[in-house]
C-alpha cells in the first residue's frame, strides 16, 4: 500500500501540489485523473523520488520512508513509466532495461544474461520487443513496452504509469489495459494518471480526482460515473459555454488548404493529405486527441514548418502562400497564436515592451529609418495600448514577461496578434493554463474578432472549447481529417468517437 | 487606467534597465567573486612566501599612479574592451565566441598588411583603410562558425577553438614568409606606413607623457562601448540577435531567420575582436608582432562574463583586468617571489567565481534583491 | 619523399601521438558522461609542471608521475564541482582553468625554482621515456572494454546521453559525472607527465602549447569513440612527425623550407570539417554541455 500524507510542493510561485493525500491500495488499478496541471504527475513524480516535497511524507505499507531520488523509490518496489519516456535513444533494448539494475558484476554488464531475462519477461506479458533492437529505432508504442519492461526487471510491485495512452492507437489502448489487468491479476498494483474519463471507467478500481493541486474527490469506480468525475475534474462546466451568436457575416473563403501533407524527419506522415476552407467571420474548429497532427498541421499554415517537409498547396485568398516564410505570412495577415506561449510565443527575459513588437519589429510603428531603428517610445505606447485594451495585469511595459502570470501572458500575445488586424488567426490552445476569468475573456474576443470578419482556425483538446467556440468543427485523427460535424448538433460522444477511432 | 497613465508618461528608461535586477543587484557578485579570487590569490601569495597586503598595495599603487600607472592601466584595458564586447554580442546571440583570440589575430595582420600595402597613401586614405581591414578581416573570420553553425549545426565553441589554431599557423606564415624584413630575427612584420599611425593620447592631454602608449584606440573602445549598446537595444538587428539568443523558437515564430542571426552575431562579435588590430598595429607597435595577443581573446571571456554580458559593465572589468596586467609587472619586479603570473592566476579564479556564481548565491538566496533568472 | 617514411618517423609519430591520446581518452571519459572538458591543456599543464617538480624534489620520476596524476585530478574536480555542482557554465569554467593554468606554473616556479616559468634540468635516469606510451597504448582497449562491457561505461554513455533517463532508473548522475571527469583528470595528468618527464628533462613555460586542444580535437575526430580516437591521434601525431621531419631536410623547388604551418593546421582543420558532416558526420552526447536539473 502506498501513502502521500500531506505533500506540498511548489515550483516557484506555482503551488502545484496543496496537502495531497492520496491511498492506493495494493493488487488494485488506480486511478489520478485531473485537468491538465492540476498536479497528477507532480505527486506522483513525488512517490517515485523524482521530485522532493517541500512537506508531507510517503508511507508503504504503513511506515514512513524517506524517498529523496528515484533508486529508492526502486528499493522500494516501486515503477514509473513517465509521459515523455525516460530512455536513452542510442542504447539498445536490453542496455536500457539493465542501467542502474545491472546483473552482471562490476568488471562485467552482462548484457547476455540480461537479454534472456528480458526475453522471458516480455513472453510472460506479451510485450513482445527485441531486446538487441536501438530504442531509437523503435516505434513509440514499443518504446512504452520497453519502459514497462524495465520497471517490471527492477521487480516493480506498484506501478505508476504517467499518461500511458496519450500516444496509443485505440487498439493499442485494448491491448495496454489488458496487459494491466494481467499485472492486476498477478498482484501487482498499478498507479495510472489520466485525463480521459473513459479510461478510468474502464480500467480502474479506484479514482482519486485532482484540481488545481489539490485532492477533490477519492471514488470507488463502481460507485461513480462520467458526469460526477467529470464535475469534480472541472467545476466549471457553465463557465465554459460561450453565448456566441452564430455566424452572421460570412464571407469569401480565406483560407484554402488542399492536400497539405507534413512529414516527420523519419519520413512519416504527420498531417496527411489534409483539405479544408475556412471562410471570413467563421470560426472553424479543429478537435482532436492530442499528437494527431494539430501542431504540425498549425506550424505548416503559420510557415514555421521546415519547407521540405510540407507538401500540398496553401492558399491565402487568391495567392498560393505553400512556400512563404513566417514573415511573409504576417505581412499578408496571418497571426498565429501559439500553443505553447513559453516555447513560441514569449520571450520570457523580454519586458512587455519588447514582446509586444515581436513579429512587427521590423516595421512601423515599433521601427523606424527603413527599419534599422527601433523607437522605443512608439514600442512602449504601442506595448501600453495593447495591455490597456486586453486588460493585461500588471500594467507596466517594463516588467520582464516572465513576471506575469500565465493568463496575463497569454493576453498579452492574444492582444498583440490582434492588433495585426489579422484576416486569417491561427490559434492553438489558447486557453491551455490560463485562469477562468481569462479564460472567458479570450473566448470573447475570439468571437468579437469573428464577428469583425476574420477567419480563425482554433485547435483546442478541449472538446467543450471547440464546440462552443467554432461554428463548424473538423476532427483530425491521425494526421487526417475523420469528419466534420456541427457544433450544434453533435454530443460530446460522437465528437469523442471520431476522435478516438477516426469514423 | 492610472497603471497604464504611468507606463505611457515614462520618457526615457535607465541606461541599467537590462540588467535584470537593477544595477545593485548586478554589481553584488561580481563584486564578490572579485573579492574572493584576491583573497585566494592573497593564501597563494603566503604561500610562495611574500606578503598579501603589500603585494596587492604594491599591485594597486603602480596601476593607479598619475600618470604611468592610469595610462598603462588603459592601454592594457583596451584591447580587453574590444575583445569584451565581441563576447558579449555573440553571447547575448545565444552564441559562445572562443575565438575572439584568433580573430583578432587575422585582423592585426591584415591591418599591417594594409598598411604596409598602401603605406604611401595620406592618413586620410589610409587610415580609413587599415580601419576597414581590420573590421572586415576579424569579420570575416568571425562569420565562418557562424556560417559552419547555420549551415552544418558545427557547434561554435569547437570550431572556434580550432579557427584560432588555424588564423595563429596562417598569420605566422604569412609574417615568416612574406612580410618580414630580410634578416629580421624576431617574427614581425616591416613597419606600417606613417599615415596609418594613430596619435598617443599624450599629445592632447597636458603633462601625460607621450612615450605611455596609450593611443585614441582607447576612445574607439568607449565610442564601441555606446555603439554596442545601442546596436543591441536601439536597432531592429540587435533586437533580433537578443531575440535568438533568449529563445530562438519564439524568434523564430516572430519571422526573424535565425541562421541568419547566428552569422550576423558572430560577424559583428568578430569585427569587435578585430578592433583589438587598431591598437595594436595602428596605435602602438605600427606593425604586426607574432604572438603579441596575451590572451586577449580568451580574456574576453572573463571580462564579458564579470561584465555582466552588458557594455558598462565590460568597461569596468576590462579596466580591472587592465590594472592587473600593469600591476602585475610591478609585483613581478618588486617582490621577492610573485611573479607576473600571479594575474593570469586571479584572471583564472576570477572567472571560475563569476561561473560558479551559484557558490555565492547560496547563502545569499534569501535575499529578495540577489534573485534573478539566467541571463 | 621515401626515406622519411623511416623507423624513426614511426617512432616519432607514436612518440607524438602518446599525449594526445591520453588527453583525448581524458576528454573522452569526461564528454562521454556529458561534461565538455576544454579545460584538457590546463590538467595537462598542471600534470607536467607538478611531475616534473615533485620529480625533481624526490629524485623519483614514479613519484613524480602519481604527483602529476594528482594535480591533473585536483584541477579536473575544480572543474566538475564548478559544472556539477554549481552548474557553472562548461566552456567558461574549461577556459578559466586554462587561464589558471597557463599562470600557475610560473607563479610557482618563481617561488620554488627562482626561473621564469621552468624546473630544472632532470638527470636521465630520473625520466620515463617509454611507461607513459605503454600506458597510452593499452589504455585505448581498455577505454573500449569500460565503456561498451562493464556497468560503469553504461552509466557513463547515459547520463551523457539523458541524464533524466538515468536518473529515473536509479542511477546517480552527479556521481557518474563526477567520476567521469576525475578519470579524465588521470588520464590527461599522465599524459602531461608524459610531456615534462618522458619526452623532455624539464617543465618548461606553456609546454603543451594546444595539445590538451588537439586531443579534444582528435575526440571529436573519433566521434567520441576510443579506438577511432586513438586512430585520430596518431593521425595527428603523425602530421606533427612529418613536419618535424621535414624542417629543413624537404625543400621547395624554390628552395625554401615547407612552411610549417601549414602542416600544423591540419588536424584543426579536418576537425572542422568533420564536425560540418563532410567525411561522416560527428554526433557529439546529447547532453554534453548541459547541467541536469530536474526541471
Amino acid at each position: 500500500m502506498l501513502e502521500l500524507r500531506n505533500i506540498t510542493k511548489r515550483f516557484g510561485d506555482v503551488l502545484a501540489n496543496d496537502r495531497v493525500n492520496i491511498t492506493v491500495q495494493s493488487g488494485t488499478i488506480h486511478a489520478i485523473i485531473g485537468e491538465n496541471g492540476a498536479g497528477k504527475s507532480t505527486a506522483m513524480r513525488i512517490a517515485y523520488g523524482f521530485y522532493t516535497a517541500d512537506s508531507g511524507e510517503i508511507l508503504i505499507d504503513g511506515t514512513v520512508c524517506r524517498i529523496a531520488a528515484p533508486r529508492d523509490a526502486i528499493a522500494r518496489g516501486i515503477g514509473m513509466v513517465h509521459q515523455h519516456f525516460m530512455l536513452v535513444g542510442p542504447m539498445t533494448v536490453a542496455e536500457n532495461i539493465v542501467l542502474g539494475a545491472e546483473p552482471g558484476s562490476a568488471l562485467a554488464l552482462g548484457v547476455t544474461t540480461a537479454s534472456a531475462d528480458i526475453r522471458r519477461l516480455s513472453g510472460e506479458l506479451g510485450l513482445a520487443v527485441d531486446p538487441d533492437a536501438v530504442v531509437d529505432h523503435l516505434s513509440v508504442g514499443q518504446q512504452q513496452r520497453v519502459e514497462l519492461l524495465k520497471a517490471l526487471y527492477r521487480h516493480a510491485q506498484l506501478l505508476i504509469l504517467d499518461e500511458p495512452t496519450a500516444v496509443l492507437t485505440p487498439r493499442e489502448v485494448d491491448e495496454f489495459f489488458a496487459i494491466l489487468r494481467g499485472m492486476r491479476e498477478q498482484g501487482k498494483t498499478v498507479v495510472i494518471i489520466t485525463h480521459k474519463l473513459s479510461e478510468v471507467l474502464a480500467i480502474s478500481d479506484e479514482v482519486t480526482v485532482m484540481r488545481d493541486g489539490r485532492v477533490v474527490g477519492r471514488l470507488h469506480t463502481k460507485e461513480t460515473n462520467a458526469a460526477e468525475l467529470a464535475r469534480l475534474m472541472v467545476d466549471r462546466d457553465v463557465l465554459l459555454r460561450v453565448d456566441k451568436p452564430a455566424a452572421t457575416m460570412l464571407g469569401a473563403t480565406t483560407l484554402r488548404v488542399r492536400s497539405l501533407s507534413v512529414r516527420a524527419h523519419d519520413g512519416a506522415a504527420r498531417v496527411d493529405r489534409v483539405s479544408f476552407d475556412v471562410r471570413a467571420g467563421e470560426i472553424v474548429g479543429i478537435a482532436g486527441v492530442e499528437g494527431n497532427g494539430q501542431t504540425e498541421l498549425i506550424e505548416a499554415l503559420s510557415g514555421l514548418a521546415e519547407a521540405s517537409t510540407v507538401s500540398g498547396e496553401i492558399r491565402l485568398g487568391d495567392q498560393d502562400i505553400t512556400r512563404f516564410g513566417a514573415r511573409a505570412r504576417r505581412e499578408l495577415g496571418i497571426a498565429h497564436i501559439p500553443e505553447d506561449r513559453h516555447r513560441r510565443g514569449l520571450l520570457l527575459e523580454f519586458d512587455l515592451a519588447e514582446n509586444s513588437i515581436l513579429g512587427v519589429h521590423y516595421r512601423k510603428p515599433a521601427a523606424y529609418a527603413g527599419g534599422i531603428l527601433l523607437d522605443d517610445p512608439a514600442i512602449r505606447r504601442h506595448a501600453a495600448d495593447i495591455i490597456a485594451a486586453f486588460d493585461v495585469r500588471p500594467a507596466n511595459v517594463d516588467l520582464p514577461a516572465r513576471a506575469l502570470s500565465g493568463g496575463n501572458q497569454q493576453k498579452l500575445i492574444v492582444g498583440r496578434e490582434f492588433d495585426l488586424r489579422p484576416t486569417l488567426l491561427l490559434v492553438a490552445q489558447p486557453t491551455r493554463g490560463v485562469d477562468i476569468g481569462a479564460i472567458e475573456f479570450i473566448h470573447r474576443k475570439l468571437i468579437a474578432l469573428r464577428d469583425e470578419g476574420c477567419a480563425v482556425l482554433l485547435v483546442s483538446a478541449e472538446i467543450e472549447e471547440v464546440t462552443s467556440l467554432s461554428d463548424r468543427v473538423l476532427v483530425i485523427h491521425r494526421g487526417r481529417i475523420a469528419g466534420e460535424v456541427d457544433p450544434k448538433a453533435a454530443t460530446v460522444d460522437e465528437i469523442g468517437l471520431l476522435m478516438t477511432r477516426g469514423h | 487606467m492610472i497603471l497604464d497613465d504611468r507606463a505611457r508618461s515614462a520618457p526615457t528608461r535607465s541606461p541599467f534597465r537590462h540588467y535584470s535586477d537593477g544595477l545593485l543587484g548586478e554589481l553584488i557578485f561580481p563584486l564578490i567573486a572579485v573579492l574572493a579570487a584576491f583573497v585566494v590569490g592573497g593564501v597563494m601569495v603566503l604561500v610562495v612566501g611574500d606578503d598579501p597586503i603589500q603585494t596587492y598595495r604594491l599591485l594597486l599603487g603602480s596601476a593607479l599612479s598619475w600618470p604611468d600607472g592610469i595610462g598603462y592601466t588603459l592601454f592594457y584595458a583596451t584591447p580587453l574592451i574590444f575583445t569584451g564586447l565581441a563576447v558579449l554580442v555573440a553571447f547575448r546571440g545565444g552564441l559562445l565566441n572562443i575565438g575572439a583570440e584568433g580573430q583578432l589575430y587575422v585582423a592585426a595582420f591584415a591591418t599591417a598588411w594594409a598598411g604596409i600595402t598602401f603605406a604611401n597613401l595620406s592618413a586620410w586614405a589610409l587610415l580609413p583603410l587599415c580601419f576597414l581591414a581590420a573590421i572586415l578581416a576579424g569579420a570575416v573570420w568571425g562569420a565562418i562558425p557562424g556560417v559552419l553553425k547555420a549551415r552544418f549545426g558545427s557547434h561554435e565553441v569547437i570550431t572556434t577553438i580550432m579557427l584560432n589554431f588555424v588564423a595563429v599557423a596562417l598569420v605566422g606564415y604569412f609574417t615568416q614568409y612574406h612580410y618580414k624584413a630580410p634578416g629580421d630575427p624576431i617574427m614581425q612584420t616591416t613597419m606600417i606606413g606613417g599615415g596609418a599611425h594613430i596619435a598617443r593620447l599624450g599629445r592632447f592631454i597636458p603633462g601625460f607623457p607621450e612615450r605611455i602608449p596609450l593611443n585614441l584606440s582607447f576612445v574607439f573602445a568607449l565610442i564601441a562601448c555606446l555603439l554596442v549598446h545601442l546596436f543591441l537595444w536601439r536597432t531592429t538587428w540587435g533586437y533580433e540577435i537578443r531575440a535568438t539568443g533568449s529563445n530562438p523558437q519564439a524568434a523564430e515564430y516572430g519571422g526573424i531567420s535565425i541562421r541568419k542571426q547566428m552569422v550576423l552575431a558572430m560577424a559583428v562579435s568578430g569585427a569587435l575582436a578585430g578592433m583589438v588590430g587598431i591598437n595594436e598595429v595602428l596605435g602602438y607597435r605600427y606593425r604586426h608582432y607574432d604572438g603579441f595577443s596575451a590572451n586577449y581573446g580568451f580574456t574576453g571571456i572573463a571580462v564579458a562574463l564579470l561584465g555582466r554580458n552588458h557594455p558598462v559593465g565590460v568597461l569596468f572589468a576590462a579596466m580591472l583586468f587592465g590594472m592587473m596586467i600593469r600591476g602585475g609587472i610591478f609585483v613581478d619586479a618588486f617582490t621577492n617571489n610573485v611573479t607576473k603570473d600571479l594575474v593570469d592566476v586571479l584572471q583564472g579564479i576570477v572567472i571560475l567565481f563569476v561561473a560558479a556564481e551559484a557558490l555565492f548565491r547560496g547563502p545569499f538566496a534569501s535575499h529578495r534583491l540577489l534573485k534573478r533568472s539566467k541571463i | 619523399m621515401r626515406e622519411l617514411f623511416t623507423a624513426s618517423l614511426v617512432m616519432s609519430t607514436l612518440r607524438l601521438a602518446t599525449p594526445l591520446v591520453l588527453a583525448a581518452l581524458g576528454g573522452l571519459f569526461s564528454e562521454r558522461a556529458g561534461v565538455i572538458n576544454i579545460a584538457l591543456e590546463g590538467i595537462m599543464l598542471a600534470g607536467a609542471f607538478t611531475a616534473a617538480a615533485v620529480t625533481y624534489a624526490v629524485g623519483n620520476p614514479w613519484v613524480g608521475l602519481l604527483g602529476g596524476i594528482g594535480a591533473g585530478m585536483l584541477i579536473a574536480a575544480i572543474h566538475a564541482l564548478a559544472c556539477i555542482r554549481y552548474k557553472a557554465d562548461q566552456v567558461v569554467t574549461g577556459t578559466a582553468i586554462n587561464i589558471l593554468m597557463f599562470g600557475m606554473p610560473g607563479f610557482l616556479s618563481g617561488a620554488f625554482f627562482l626561473s621564469s616559468g621552468s624546473t630544472p634540468q632532470l638527470p636521465k635516469e630520473q625520466l620515463i621515456p617509454y611507461t607513459p606510451m605503454v600506458m597510452a597504448g593499452l589504455l585505448v582497449p581498455l577505454t573500449w572494454y569500460v565503456l561498451y562491457r562493464t556497468p560503469f561505461g553504461l552509466r557513463l554513455r547515459s547520463v551523457g546521453e539523458n541524464p533524466a533517463a538515468a536518473d529515473a532508473a536509479g542511477v546517480s548522475v552527479p556521481l557518474i559525472r563526477y567520476s567521469g571527469v576525475l578519470v579524465s583528470g588521470v588520464l590527461a595528468g599522465i599524459g602531461g607527465a608524459y610531456l615534462s618527464i618522458g619526452q623532455s628533462s624539464l617543465f618548461t613555460r606553456n609546454m603543451t602549447s594546444g595539445r590538451g586542444f588537439i586531443g579534444l580535437a582528435a575526440l571529436i575526430f573519433g566521434k567520441w569513440r576510443p579506438v577511432q580516437t586513438m586512430l585520430a591521434c596518431v593521425l595527428f601525431g603523425f602530421t606533427e612527425a612529418v613536419s618535424i621531419q621535414m624542417q629543413g631536410v624537404v625543400k621547395l623547388p624554390s628552395g625554401e623550407d615547407i612552411p610549417v604551418q601549414f602542416i600544423q593546421m591540419v588536424p584543426y582543420l579536418l576537425t572542422i570539417i568533420v564536425l560540418a558532416g563532410f567525411i561522416g558526420r560527428s554526433r557529439p552526447p546529447r547532453a554534453l554541455g548541459l547541467p541536469y536539473e530536474k526541471e
